[in-house]
């Protein structure tokens, strides 16, 4: 099954890219696809490789960057929510991009389930 | 919304996508980055249904005004919605009560749901997507 991913929380703050990563790589565990993954709102802030978290935390950033190039996911961040937090193509970790919403409802046409993470 | 005009993924596909809008106008912008993701998804030729629920219903309230806040009033684009041909608005019935609203006390037309007409709308959907 094709599984499109939205993230509609920052890191860290909220728990919702952390359940979105383990979604993605448990369902790709078990043979399914994750062709792409949508960061909105303030989920935009997932894609900065600005950020340092202490040694001892997980690098929710890094992590995705990682899952992207073993899988080949397509990281779209939303050009609106990203201008509005300042998220510019300068700051974007590998594998991401920025890019419009229609990339989104892509998703939800072409693939076989739109799962959503978020408060 | 210039960036919408002309959209299509070329499949030609049209599928049923849900809005579930939960959450109030302000306080948050999850109801104003909501909308753009409505108005494109229209833009697409997909089937859309909006649906008002919990907090949600506060976002069709007349007489919202912001001055005080401070921040854009966006209210007036849930009139424009006909324009894109977005006529499918729906409120839930308790969620309204719960707040002492009546149709009366919206600022466009809508059909007033109960939780099961509800449950029956939302299992007919191929997407929701919950702001």
């Amino acid at each position: 099954m094709q599984f499109g991913i939205l993230i509609n929380e920052g890191p860290y703050n909220h728990q919702a890219s952390d359940s979105a990563y383990l979604f993605a790589r448990t369902a790709i565990e078990k043979g399914h696809q994750v062709p792409r993954i949508f960061f909105y709102h303030d989920g935009v802030n997932n894609s900065t490789r600005m950020a340092e978290p202490p040694q001892d935390d997980r690098n929710i950033t890094q992590r995705w960057s990682k899952l992207a190039e073993e899988h080949g996911i397509d990281l779209v961040v939303c050009v609106a929510a990203a201008l509005r937090r300042g998220i510019k193509d300068e700051l974007l970790a590998p594998g991401f991009r920025i890019s419009g919403l229609g990339q989104l409802v892509e998703m939800g046409i072409q693939y076989d389930r739109l799962v959503t993470f978020g408060d | 919304m210039s960036d919408m005009d002309m959209e299509d993924d070329g499949s030609g596909v049209v599928k049923k996508f849900m809005f579930l809008n939960r959450k109030a106008p302000h306080g948050t912008v999850y109801a104003l980055e909501g909308l753009e993701v409505v108005l494109i998804t229209a833009a697409f030729d997909q089937d859309v249904s909006l649906v008002f629920t919990d907090d949600g219903v506060y976002q069709l309230m007349k007489g919202i005004d912001t001055k005080g806040i401070e921040v854009k009033d966006f209210s007036k684009t849930y009139r424009a919605l006909e324009g894109y041909d977005i006529e499918k608005l729906y409120v839930d019935r308790a969620s309204m009560d719960a707040r002492g609203l009546t149709e009366d006390d919206l600022i466009v037309d809508v059909t007033v749901m109960s939780d099961d007409e509800m449950k029956n709308l939302m299992a007919e959907q191929d997407v929701v997507i919950s702001f």
